[in-house]
C-alpha cells in the first residue's frame, strides 16, 4: 500500500497509464488511508461505492486506451462544491441535509476527464475561516505535529489536510482570501489559486462572487497543473467566467525562469513575521536569483489597506449571497409561527458565529448611510490596489512574498476574529487584484511545521507562474511527510 | 369659485381655494419573452404553480444569472420608442430584502444605471388636446414570485413561476397632472409596447401595473409631500386612485394636518387608498451591484441596427393616417391607440373612403364590440367585409340606412355583406321606372295631402318621400325618389 501512497498525482497517472497499477487499487488505497486518518476529521462525506465503480470505469478506459488526462485519480472535492447526488453542506448546518441535484462545472470537467471522487472535504463554514475551526461538525486537525492538534489552516482545511495525510491523491479547494494558498502553506503542500475567472463559479456555494475562485491543492507543482489544466475553462453560465483558453500547463513544468524579474515587495517584510518564515524567504530569494532571475525591489504602497478592504467587499457580498438560505424551498428550517419569526430561527440556528459576524458586518456596510463610507470606499481602495500591481508588472515578471506571517497555530488558540484575520495578510492583495497566485512548501520551521512561499503572477499567467514555482520547488527539495499522514 | 362644473381635471375645489395633482407614474412592463430574465426557465403566464422554475429562479446554492440578450434587446427597443438616451453601459444591482416568494433573498435590479436614461412621449387627451410627459428612465429587474395566502388556515403558498421574469420599469418625471392624463399616458405607453412587440400590455393578466406617485400643492407652489400607490392593474383603478388619493390628502391639509410619506394600497371595493407601509418602516434595500454579473455594454453600432428595424410607431402614423386617408385628428388617435386597429383600418379603408370606413369602424364596429362585450381580436366582422360594406354604399348598391341592417346582420352570422344583400335582397333599387311605380302608388292612396301640397305646403314633401322608401322596405335610392317626387309633383 505504502507504495501507492508514495506516487504523486503525475506519478499515479504515469503508472496507471503504462498499467503498473490499476485504479482499483490506487483507490482502495486511499479509501484505507481515508479510515486510517479518519481521527483528523478532513472528510465530511466518503462515497466508497462511487469511487470504487468510478475507479472500475477509469481501469476499463485505461485498458482500452482511451484513457483522459486524469484517468483513475481519487480526489477529494471541498464541500464548497456542489455534487450531484452526493450531500454538500459548506461545512454548515443550515445545509447539513442538502442534496444537489447538479454538478458544479468544476467537478464536471474533472469527472469528464477521468477522476475518481472519494468524498467531500471539510472547510471553515461556507469558507469564512482561517483555521478550519468555523466548520458545523468540528475543526480538521493538521497531520504535522500529531501529538499537538494544529489547525490545517482555512478556509480550505479539510482538502489541506487530506492531500499532506495521503488521505487524497489531490483535491479541490476555493479562495477567497487566501483560503487555498493559507491551508496549503500551513499543511506543506502545493495551492493554487488561479486568476479570477479561470475556473467557473457555477455549483460552487458562493462567499463572495467577487473574490471566489477554485483551484488544486496538490503534492507537487506538477500535480497542481495537471489538476488545473482540467478545473479551468471558459463556462457560459458564468457571466464572470473568462473566455481564455488557457495552453496545457504541462508544457510550461521546464520553461525555467532564466532572465526573468522577480519582484520583492518592500510591505511584506513587516514586524510580526516569524524569524524562520524570514529566513526561508531570503533563502527562496537567492534560489531564484541562482537560477538565472533579476531580483527586483518593488513597492505595492496600498497593501495595508488590503485587508479591511477584504473584510468590507467579502462581508457584503456574503450577506446577500447568504440570503437565500432562509428556510424557505431547502436546508434546515426551524417551524415557527410567523415568517419573520422563522427566519430568525432559522438563520439563528443554521449559522455559526462568524457567518453571522459576517452577515452583520457586510449588512452594517450596505445600509444606507454607511455605504459611501464603506463599501464604495472599498471598492475604490480595491482599485488602487489592483493599480499598484498592474504598474508593478510593468517592471518584474513575478512577485515573490511569504504566503503566511506564521506557520500553523494550536487549534483553539486564536480566539479574537481579528488576529485571526490577520493570517490572511499576504493572500488577499492577490485575491482582491483577482491574480493568480501559487503557495509552495519551502521547509520546516524550528518546531518542525512546515512553511510555505507565495508567487504571485500577472493576471492568466497561470504558465509563467507554474514555471516559476517549478524551479523555487526543486531548489527547495521539500520532501517531507507529515508525521501524522497515512503510512 | 364654489361652481365645481367648471373645475380642470386634476384640479381640487377646497376650502382654501384650488388645489392641483401632481402626479408620477411607475410602470412595470413584463417582456414579451419566452424565458425569464436570467435563466432559461419559461415565462409564460397561466401554468400550474412551479413549473416553469429552474435552479436559478429557486436560488439554489451555486446557481448564477446569465443575462437574457432578448430581453436587453426590447428595453433598448423601448427606449428608442420613447425618445430616450440609451445608455451603452448599465449596471445590475442587487436589491435586497427578505420575503417568502424572493428566492435569491434580493432582486436583481439596476438602480443608478440603468439601460435607459430620459425621453419624452406625446399624450393624447380626450378633448383633444395633446401634452407632453417627460420619462425619467427606464430599467431592467426581475420580478418576485407569488405569495398564497388564502389556500390553507395556516400556512401560506408559494409559487415561482414568476420569479425572475423580466421586466421594464418605466419611470415617468411628475409631469402628470390629472388622473385622466395619467390613463392618457399609460394608454399611450401601452400603445407604444405594443406597436413594438416589447410588450403584451396586457393589464388583466399582470404584464403591465402602475405605482402612482401623487401630492397636492397650490398653483405655483413647491411639490407638496407624495403618496406611492403600489400595484394598479387597470387604467380605470389608476384614475380612481389618484383621484381619491389627492382628495384625502386635500382634506388633511385644509384640517392643518401634515401628508406623511407612505406607500398605500387602492381598496378596489371601497375605492379608497389605504395605508401599507410609513417611510419608517421602508426596506433599506441595501443596493450594491451584482457581482455575478459584468456591466451590460453594447455597442452604438447594435442600437442603431435596432433603431433601423423599429417598426412605423403611433405618432408617424396617426399622421400619416390624416394624410392619406383625410380623416380628422380625433378618428386618427383612436385609431392609432392600438397596432391591430390601425392594421384593421389600413386594410379596410385602402382604395376606399377613408373617412366612412374610420365613422363605422369607431362608431357601428367598436359600438356593436362594446355592446356584446366581444374584444377587438374576437370581432366578427374582417376587415375584408368591412372594407366590402364600405364600397356597397359608396357604389350605391345599398343606402346607408340598409347598411346598418347588413352590417347587424354580419355581426350575428360573420356572412361578408354582398352574401347578406343577395340573400336577402337587399340591394338598393335605383331603376327609374321601378321607382314611379311606387310614387304612383304613393301619390293614390294619399289624394288629400297631394292637394294640400299642391297648394303649397311644402313640408309635405319629406312625407312623400318616407311613404315611397316605407314602401320600397328602404331599397329605393333616396336621391332618386327625391328626384322623381320633384318632377311629378310639379
Amino acid at each position: 500500500m505504502s507504495e501507492l501512497l508514495d506516487l504523486n498525482l503525475v506519478e499515479a497517472s504515469e503508472a496507471l497509464k503504462n498499467k503498473k497499477i490499476s485504479s482499483l487499487e490506487l483507490t482502495k488505497a486511499y479509501l484505507k488511508s481515508i479510515s486510517d486518518t479518519s481521527s483528523l476529521g478532513a472528510y465530511l462525506e466518503i462515497v466508497e461505492d462511487k469511487a470504487i465503480s468510478m475507479a472500475k470505469e477509469s481501469d476499463k478506459k485505461l485498458i482500452d486506451g482511451t484513457a483522459r488526462p486524469l484517468e483513475g485519480i481519487p480526489i477529494g472535492i471541498k464541500d464548497m462544491f456542489c455534487t450531484k447526488d452526493i450531500k454538500t453542506t459548506a461545512s454548515s448546518k443550515i445545509l447539513e441535509n442538502f442534496i444537489p441535484t447538479y454538478e458544479s462545472t468544476v467537478t464536471q470537467n474533472l469527472w469528464n476527464d477521468g477522476a475518481v471522487i472519494l468524498g467531500k472535504l471539510s472547510c471553515d463554514e461556507f469558507a469564512m475561516g482561517s483555521s478550519n475551526e468555523t466548520a458545523a461538525k468540528g475543526n480538521v486537525i493538521n497531520p504535522w505535529l500529531k501529538n499537538k492538534k494544529m489547525s490545517p489552516g482555512g478556509s480550505s482545511g479539510g482538502s489541506a489536510a487530506a492531500v499532506a495525510a495521503r488521505s487524497a491523491l489531490a483535491a479541490t479547494g476555493t479562495d477567497t482570501g487566501g483560503s487555498i494558498r493559507q491551508p496549503a502553506a500551513f499543511c506543506g503542500i502545493t495551492g493554487l489559486k488561479p486568476t479570477y475567472g479561470r475556473c467557473s463559479r457555477w455549483g460552487i456555494v458562493a462567499f463572495s462572487s467577487s473574490l471566489d475562485q477554485a483551484g488544486p491543492l496538490t503534492r507537487t507543482v506538477s500535480d497542481a497543473a495537471l489538476m488545473l489544466n482540467s478545473m479551468a475553462g471558459y463556462d457560459q453560465k458564468d457571466s464572470t467566467s473568462a473566455n481564455l483558453k488557457m495552453p496545457d500547463l504541462m508544457d510550461y513544468l521546464d520553461k525555467g525562469i532564466k532572465g526573468k524579474k522577480i519582484g520583492i515587495p518592500k510591505e511584506y517584510t513587516q514586524d510580526g513575521i516569524s524569524e524562520d518564515i524570514v529566513k526561508f524567504y531570503e533563502k527562496s530569494i537567492h534560489w531564484l536569483k541562482d537560477e538565472g532571475a533579476e531580483i527586483i525591489p518593488v513597492s505595492l504602497p496600498h497593501t495595508k489597506y488590503a485587508l479591511p478592504t477584504y473584510y468590507i467587499i467579502a462581508p457584503a457580498e456574503a450577506s446577500s449571497n447568504l440570503a437565500r438560505y432562509d428556510g424557505v424551498r431547502y436546508g434546515a428550517r426551524h417551524e415557527a409561527s410567523s415568517l419573520d419569526e422563522m427566519y430568525e430561527l432559522t438563520r439563528g440556528n443554521g449559522f455559526g458565529d462568524e457567518v453571522k459576524r459576517r452577515i452583520m458586518i457586510g449588512t452594517y456596510v450596505l445600509s444606507s448611510g454607511y455605504y459611501d463610507a464603506y463599501y464604495l470606499k472599498a471598492q475604490k481602495v480595491r482599485r488602487l490596489i489592483k493599480e499598484d500591481f498592474e504598474n508593478v508588472y510593468k517592471k518584474v515578471d513575478y512577485i515573490l512574498t511569504p504566503s503566511t506571517p506564521t506557520t500553523s497555530f494550536e487549534l483553539g488558540e486564536k480566539q479574537d476574529p481579528l488576529t485571526m484575520y490577520l493570517n490572511d495578510i499576504f493572500t488577499v492583495p492577490a485575491s482582491l487584484a483577482g491574480l493568480p497566485g501559487i503557495s509552495l512548501p519551502v521547509g520546516l520551521d524550528n518546531s518542525g511545521l512546515p512553511i510555505g512561499i507565495q508567487l504571485i503572477a500577472n493576471s492568466f499567467d497561470e504558465p509563467g507562474l507554474i514555471s516559476t514555482a517549478r524551479i523555487l520547488e526543486k531548489s527547495a527539495g521539500f520532501n517531507f511527510i507529515a508525521d501524522g499522514a497515512a503510512k | 369659485m364654489n361652481d365645481t362644473s367648471t373645475l380642470k381635471p386634476g384640479h381640487i375645489q377646497g376650502e382654501t381655494g384650488i388645489w392641483e395633482m401632481v402626479i408620477g407614474l411607475e410602470i412595470h412592463a413584463q417582456i414579451s419573452s419566452k424565458s425569464k430574465l436570467f435563466s432559461g426557465a419559461s415565462a409564460s403566464f397561466g401554468s400550474e404553480a412551479n413549473r416553469n422554475v429552474s435552479l436559478v429562479d429557486a436560488a439554489m446554492p451555486g446557481m448564477l444569472p446569465v443575462i437574457n440578450e432578448f430581453c436587453v434587446e426590447q428595453a433598448v427597443k423601448t427606449g428608442l420608442a420613447l425618445n430616450a438616451k440609451i445608455n451603452n453601459v448599465s449596471v445590475f444591482d442587487r436589491k435586497n430584502y427578505f420575503y417568502a416568494d424572493l428566492p435569491q433573498g434580493y432582486q436583481i435590479s439596476q438602480f443608478t444605471k440603468p439601460i435607459v436614461g430620459e425621453g419624452e412621449i406625446i399624450v393624447d387627451l380626450d378633448d383633444g388636446e395633446q401634452t407632453t410627459i417627460g420619462i425619467e428612465r427606464l430599467h431592467l429587474e426581475q420580478d418576485a414570485g407569488k405569495s398564497l395566502h388564502d389556500q390553507h388556515p395556516t400556512k401560506s403558498y408559494i409559487d415561482l413561476n414568476r420569479t425572475g421574469v423580466a421586466l421594464m420599469e418605466i419611470v415617468s418625471k411628475p409631469d402628470i397632472r390629472s388622473p385622466q392624463e395619467a390613463g392618457a399616458y399609460v394608454k399611450k405607453i401601452r400603445s407604444i409596447l405594443r406597436y413594438i412587440g416589447a410588450c403584451d400590455g396586457n393589464m388583466e393578466e399582470g404584464s403591465l401595473r402602475a405605482d402612482c406617485n401623487v401630492s397636492i400643492r397650490k398653483s405655483g407652489e413647491e411639490f407638496g409631500t407624495r403618496c406611492e400607490i403600489k400595484n394598479l392593474n387597470s387604467i380605470r383603478f389608476i384614475i380612481q386612485a389618484i383621484q381619491s388619493e389627492a382628495e384625502r390628502q386635500v382634506d388633511i391639509l385644509e384640517e392643518g394636518g401634515t401628508i406623511d410619506q407612505e406607500t398605500r394600497l387602492f381598496d378596489t371595493s371601497t375605492g379608497e387608498t389605504r395605508s401599507m407601509r410609513s417611510k419608517e418602516d421602508a426596506h433599506d434595500y441595501r443596493y450594491f451591484p451584482d457581482p455575478d454579473l459584468l456591466p451590460l455594454e453594447f455597442s452604438e453600432s447594435w442600437v442603431q441596427d435596432i433603431k433601423e428595424k423599429l417598426p412605423e410607431l403611433p405618432d408617424s402614423l396617426k399622421k400619416r393616417l390624416i394624410k392619406d386617408f383625410g380623416i380628422t385628428s380625433y378618428d386618427a388617435s383612436i385609431l392609432v391607440e392600438e397596432k391591430d386597429y390601425v392594421d384593421f383600418y389600413q386594410h379596410a379603408a385602402n382604395g376606399r373612403d377613408g373617412k366612412l370606413t374610420a365613422n363605422w369602424m369607431i362608431t357601428e364596429l367598436f359600438g356593436a364590440l362594446k355592446k356584446d362585450n366581444l374584444s377587438f381580436l374576437k370581432s366578427p366582422i374582417t376587415s375584408e367585409n368591412l372594407g366590402e360594406l364600405i364600397s356597397l354604399i359608396s357604389n350605391g348598391t345599398i343606402s346607408g340606412k340598409i347598411a346598418k341592417e347588413v352590417f347587424s346582420e354580419m355581426m350575428k352570422s360573420k356572412k361578408s355583406p354582398s352574401e347578406i344583400v343577395k340573400e336577402k335582397g337587399l340591394e338598393q333599387v335605383s331603376d327609374d321606372s321601378e321607382i314611379l311605380k311606387l310614387i304612383d302608388q304613393v301619390i293614390l292612396k294619399n289624394q288629400d295631402n297631394v292637394n294640400e301640397y299642391l297648394s303649397g305646403k311644402d313640408k309635405l314633401f319629406g312625407f312623400f318621400v318616407g311613404q315611397v322608401m316605407k314602401l320600397s322596405q328602404g331599397k329605393a335610392n333616396p336621391g332618386i325618389v327625391n328626384k322623381l317626387l320633384k318632377e311629378k309633383l310639379k
